[in-house]
């Protein structure tokens, strides 16, 4: 691999930057078009000069990459860090999303933000959530990453409370930015782990160190463990998956953004690009993989019942993200990273196009109060409709390549821990991808198409063009991002680009996995259980209006616990969350107050103080009582004296 | 006939009903009058013994003190007046100003 | 090392001309002591630029050196002297009193006179403590502290602010007596041993005592320090204090006094009885875990604003005590800039909550909520003051606690000190739950106190910062974001003499073998890794 300096990749980063400080210092003078020209411009610039950069990349294959060093941040006691950027095969996949699905999302935001009163303050927040996502993919040595790891922390809790007068709101951006933490500390411990052994955090000091053998094996398997323990907090995996529906208190742009281009996808990728370790220990893979597949069937089960637009969508990207987990898990990095792509842009889609139907009907999000929109909004229904098509992995859509990609490797292959492994994982995966056609097509069938039960006297707004066009970008990638790799017919050009940059897994081929013929076979299995759901989908929500209701009534206790999330966040709310604020009380009024405080420090102050009361009755500074005192020892004195000389 | 043991015992008798006066009476004036009357006790003693000693400076001690005596009272009624005017009694529970 | 002009005494006596000035003044002239005071704590703060600008980080010993003898027949002298350890907390403790100053112009109105003599002899007292070379000139400022402390707190403080005086002044008390015996005992074994009566630290250095004695010593400086960082379970003298000392008392207590007990334990306790030290490491160390914890945990359900933070120090300060007994460079270089950091930020976020106590009369949480509507550039400062407080990457917080947390993990020390790779595994895992709590209560805070609606009509008529504020504040900003993204800047300086110190007590600990190869081979590392290095390989 061949490396060029380029200081271009510092001013991708920093565009945003300045578009997030101007904005938010100066952005309540600016007028509307100069706040919204400075938000779009600064990303749109980062974005044409990381096609520029990437240009250099891609016509070396993947095989060269740019790199920076800006400048020596912490270099003491035997560690040095430096803030040091890399562009390389895997980077630049992702600075050209998040920048470029960012920059959409930022357009379409001019029309969703319109007349919020903080406008400044929410492109202020874009632009900041851009800079930490674009430091998060460029940096190149651990720290650094986690510089933008925790950035788009920070930027999920100030915008998901964006509208922070709702204390619901301000609670969810909270929830999100503790769930963050509890990741973060375990990325921490497993930095430390790897320090202990490496003496160095970049990434490439990292490989080389790595390679040669100085981290144990045991130990490598600990450090991707505590890594993923952030991955599962940044990527909203079982079992710190609870801040992400409580997202979509955010505006519905941001959860394009945080869902589809930044945030989520981090742990993904910090994953791949960490594959030289992950592809090292087989039991830390398989546990990817196992969570990973856990998560995506799980919470597209609680997708089937939901009723809120979002909520449905937040589930479901919680499901997508279990996918790329079992993508990278099973050792197909670039097939997790192309999921990670493709879902990029028909989450972004539909992210936006539920955005544009919210904002039609003035902030209804309760599907059960839309339907019939079809007609009424025509460009948000068709880019809808393909990009629900890619989710639910229709034939030559993007997502039916990504994610048969992945399914098609964890059935093949095979993991040292044990067959059965990447067998559950498809499995799971195979029925999760039934679930998401069936719920996906409930959300079109409910929002867009049969009777309307919008209440009488919401006008439905018509759609407006700066907010239509994203959609229609977005919807066409959508419908095309998946050819890069379309691998059933044999282009592999998106796997062999990230070849150089990614690691070859520990696993088995099975048998059958050279045969082209098995992977047509496979792709059929999916695309079959895909064709189930949506005939369900169909035959309950457009044919026998009154199934569901039926369905629900039969299955009371089912679909009650479906519907209430498996009461996930009320256990939290028990344990550890109450839990812990009562033994906090506990402490404060019985520790501190009462035995250090009351028993150990004011206990002898009183006990002095108690002395000095029995003390100071004989200082009572009457005269009579002293003189009686006098008396009587004088008295007493003589007596003794008497006594002593014999005369008593 | 009474003999020089008669008279200490009566100047104990006397100087302990006057102490007896200054630790329970709480009224100025009786206050300083058990002094005076502690004061004569002693004036007996000393009277007494130095008449059975035979020598004179125990006379001229006595004039002493009660001269010491005369002036003691004299102040001291002085500042029971004062007080009595400040205060319209001399109850000396009634002056604990300065008691912490 | 002798310099020609004794800028260390202009530096340390200024701070009393002023005091001596403000008496010369009519104690109506408020307007007039406010400003006198501020300009001369400018120019303390411009020499103490002047001092970090000349200082050399290649130099391990003492710098600026001046030495006279006090008492000839008792060996003490006034000798002051500045090196790693000491000058960063110089140079926060001179950054800090002008901007004290400043945030008190409209918060005290009363004996303005006798409120900034205390202030300046404050000043006196710590800069005395930071500087002095000499047990006994050392003890001399550290008493020196306790009393305008104790004035700040008992007369310009809150309701309760007798009771708390009183338990301030008591508790420090109890620790500094004990000390003083410590050094008495130290002075006459180095007597008894030399036949030299001295008090000069750096001699005292080389005293042998009894592994008896050395433990009796070390135990009382330790207390007297423990008690002043505070570590739990010494704690509650802290809450109390800040909750009723006025705003500029907090920020001094919290920003500065509390460094002292650090600061103590890195100049006389750690290196007067290095294997006294090595004996109590372990009790030190799960002490600070457990402060960090118990810190955070009884900080999320204090209902007092100023209450939440001062419980948020205590568990700040244990990674900074974490730090020093895990006794590796990089641990003992995050802890000093731990200690400017918390200095720093808690600083800040006292004098933001002096702020609005001004406005409101009230820290209570309950009586906030949704002032980041009303309060828009207040909200930010206060945002990015509890950024830094929860160690967000960009900030000082997340670089020192970064270094003490790695540091401390993979301290070979530690692992000698616990017996046991294991453990030291275990504690810092603990030691970081405190990093989510700290977001925890920390978040926590902010949500009740900004967000949400605006409920109660005395908020709605309360006015952002004015410039006077903004100007207090703003500094403070500006370090919080320096320190986050060039700490080398500070680091730089102290690296060398941190490395000397650490060597120096491992050596005379008895963990030579294992400090000395980690710090070698560390230093190898940092050779090669360097761009300097690979600058040099180039030519």
């Amino acid at each position: 691999m061949t490396d060029y300096n380029s200081s271009a990749l510092v001013v991708i980063i920093l565009l945003p930057a300045v578009g997030a400080l101007l904005n938010g210092l100066f952005g309540r003078r600016f007028p509307r078009w100069l706040v919204s020209t400075v938000g779009c411009a600064s990303v749109g610039l980062s974005f044409a000069l990381a096609i520029w950069a990437a240009y250099f990349v891609f016509v070396s294959n993947g095989e060269e990459r740019l790199r920076q060093d800006v400048y020596s941040w912490i270099s003491t006691g035997g560690l040095s860090i430096s803030i040091g950027l890399t562009l390389d095969a895997l980077s630049t996949i992702m600075v050209l999303v998040v920048t470029g699905v960012s920059f959409v999302i930022h357009i379409y935001s001019i029309g969703y933000m319109e007349g919020d009163p903080s406008y400044a303050r929410y492109f202020s927040y874009l632009n900041l959530f851009v800079f930490s996502m674009l430091i998060l993919v460029l940096g190149d040595s651990l720290p650094v990453l986690f510089v933008g790891w925790e950035g788009v922390g920070l930027c999920s809790y100030l915008l998901i409370g964006f509208w922070f007068e709702d204390p619901a709101k301000a609670a969810a951006g909270k929830k999100a930015f503790i769930a963050n933490r509890i990741g973060d500390l375990g990325f921490l411990i497993g930095m430390f782990v790897l320090f202990g052994f490496a003496h160095t955090l970049s990434i490439d000091g990292l490989a080389k160190a790595v390679a040669s053998g100085a981290v144990p094996t045991v130990w490598i398997t600990a450090a991707c463990l505590l890594l993923f323990v952030g991955a599962t907090g940044k990527s909203a995996q079982i079992p710190l998956y609870v801040w992400l529906p409580d997202a979509m208190a955010g505006p519905t742009p941001v959860s394009a953004l945080i869902h589809a281009a930044t945030m989520v996808t981090a742990g993904v990728y910090m994953v791949a690009r960490l594959s030289f370790m992950f592809a090292l220990s087989p039991t830390a893979s398989a546990v990817v993989t196992l969570v990973g597949a856990v998560t995506a069937f799980f919470a597209a089960t609680i997708g089937i019942a939901q009723t809120d637009i979002k909520k449905v969508l937040a589930y479901s990207t919680v499901s997508q993200l279990g996918y790329m987990f079992i993508g990278v898990g099973v050792g197909a990095y670039a097939a997790g990273i192309f999921h990670l792509m493709t879902h990029a842009f028909f989450k972004a889609c539909l992210f936006l196009g539920s955005g544009a139907v919210i904002h039609a009907l003035s902030g209804e999000q309760d599907m059960m109060r839309m339907g019939g929109l079809r007609r009424k909004m025509p460009w948000t229904y068709w880019t809808f409709l393909m990009s629900t098509l890619a989710i639910s992995g229709c034939p030559f859509f993007s997502g039916f390549f990504s994610k048969d990609e992945i399914l098609w490797k964890a059935l093949s292959t095979s993991s040292p821990v044990g067959g059965w492994v990447h067998t559950l994982a498809y499995g799971l995966g195979l029925a999760a991808a039934a679930i998401t056609a069936f719920y996906m097509f409930r959300l079109v069938f409910l929002t867009f198409h049969g009777e309307s039960r919008i209440p009488d006297g919401v006008h439905v707004h018509q759609e407006k063009p700066v907010m239509s066009w994203p959609l229609a970008v977005l919807a066409f990638l959508a419908v095309v991002g998946g050819l890069p790799g379309a691998s059933m017919f044999h282009v592999h050009w998106f796997e062999h680009f990230l070849e150089p940059v990614v690691a070859t897994a520990n696993v088995t081929q099975k048998g059958f996995a050279s045969l082209q013929s098995s992977e047509w076979w496979a792709a059929g299995g999916s695309v079959l259980v895909g064709l189930l759901g949506f005939a369900l989908a169909f035959n309950l929500y457009l044919q026998r209006t009154s199934g569901p209701g039926y369905l629900a009534a039969r299955f009371k206790r089912t679909y009650d616990l479906v519907k209430n999330k498996y009461y996930v966040d009320e256990i939290y709310e028990i344990f550890p969350i109450k839990f812990i604020y009562y033994l906090a009380l506990g402490l404060w009024r019985i520790v501190d107050t009462l035995i250090i405080d009351g028993l150990c420090v004011n206990g002898p102050a009183y006990a002095a103080r108690g002395l000095g009361y029995i003390g100071r009755e004989l200082q009572s500074g009457n005269l009579q009582v002293y003189a009686f005192w006098i008396f009587i020892g004088f008295s007493t004195l003589l007596l003794y004296l008497a006594h002593g000389l014999g005369l008593i | 006939m009474i003999s020089y043991d008669h008279y200490l015992v009566l100047a104990l008798a006397l100087f302990f009903i006057g102490v007896t006066g200054v630790v329970l009476r709480r009224n100025a004036l009786i206050i300083l009058m058990s002094i005076e009357l502690m004061l004569n006790a002693v004036n007996l003693a000393v009277l007494a013994a130095a008449r059975n000693m035979g020598d004179m400076y125990g006379h001229g001690l006595a004039l002493f003190i009660m001269t010491v005596a005369a002036a003691e009272a004299a102040v001291g009624l002085a500042l029971v007046l004062a007080m009595f005017r400040h205060r319209r009694t001399v109850n000396v529970d009634e002056f604990r100003n300065l008691k912490g | 090392m002798h310099s020609g002009f004794p800028i260390l005494s202009l530096l340390l006596w200024l701070p009393l001309l002023g005091a001596f000035a403000i008496l010369m003044i009519p104690s109506r002239e408020k307007g007039l002591i406010r400003n006198l005071a501020l300009g001369f704590s400018l120019v303390d703060l411009a020499i103490a630029i002047f001092l970090f600008h000349g200082f050399s980080s290649d130099d391990v010993g003492r710098q600026f050196v001046e030495k006279w003898s006090l008492i000839n027949g008792l060996g003490v002298s006034y000798h002051l002297g500045m090196d790693g350890l000491s000058l960063l907390l110089v140079l926060l403790t001179a950054f800090l009193s002008p901007i004290v100053i400043l945030s008190t112009y409209k918060a005290i109105d009363d004996r303005v006179k006798e409120f900034f003599f205390s202030l300046q002899l404050l000043q006196v007292g710590v800069l005395g403590s930071f500087l002095s070379m000499d047990v006994f000139l050392f003890y001399v400022f550290w008493e020196l502290m306790l009393i305008p402390m104790y004035l700040l707190i008992g007369v310009w403080g809150g309701q309760r602010r007798v009771y708390a005086a009183v338990k301030f002044f008591l508790y420090t008390l109890v620790g500094s007596v004990l000390m003083l015996v410590a050094i008495i005992w130290v002075y006459l074994e180095h007597y008894k041993a030399t036949g030299n009566l001295t008090a000069d630290l750096f001699t005292l250095y080389g005293t042998k005592l009894s592994g008896h004695a050395q433990m009796l010593c070390f135990a009382a400086f330790a207390l007297a320090f423990a008690i002043k960082v505070p570590m739990f379970p010494f704690h509650t003298w802290l809450p109390d204090a800040h909750v009723e000392a006025p705003t500029a008392g907090s920020v001094i207590l919290a920003a500065v006094l509390l460094k002292l007990g650090t600061y103590g334990f890195l100049r006389f306790a750690y290196p007067l009885f290095p294997e006294a030290a090595a004996f109590f490491g372990p009790y030190i160390a799960v002490l600070a875990v457990i402060g960090i914890v118990y810190g955070a945990l009884v900080a999320m359900v204090q209902p007092d604003v100023k209450k939440l933070i001062a419980y948020s120090s205590v568990s700040h300060l244990g990674f900074i005590m974490l730090g020093i007994v895990a006794l590796t460079p990089m641990t003992v270089s995050g802890s000093l800039l731990q200690m400017v950091n918390h200095g720093i930020s808690t600083g800040l976020l006292f004098l933001l909550v002096g702020v609005i106590y001004e406005r409101r009369h009230t820290r209570l949480i309950t009586e906030f909520g949704g002032l980041a509507k009303q309060l828009p550039w207040f909200s930010l400062c206060f945002m990015v003051a509890t950024l830094a407080s929860i160690g967000l990457p960009g900030t000082n917080g997340f670089v020192g606690e970064f270094l003490v947390m790695l540091g401390t993990f993979n301290s070979s020390v530690l692992d000698k000190l616990l017996g046991g790779r294991a453990y030291t595994i275990a504690l810092t895992t603990v030691a970081g739950l405190g990093i989510i709590l700290g977001a925890v209560y920390m978040l926590w805070m902010v949500q009740r106190v900004f967000f949400g609606p605006l409920s109660k009509d005395e908020n709605r008529r309360l006015k952002d910062m004015n410039l006077r504020e903004a100007i207090v504040v703003i500094p403070m900003i500006i370090i919080i974001f320096l320190i986050g993204l060039f700490p080398n800047l500070f680091l730089g300086k102290v690296q060398r003499s941190v490395d000397h110190f650490v060597g120096d007590i491992g050596r005379r600990a008895g963990i030579i073998e294992t400090v000395s190869n980690d710090t070698k081979h560390k230093a190898d590392k940092l050779v090669l890794d360097s761009p300097e290095a690979k600058h040099d390989r180039d030519h």
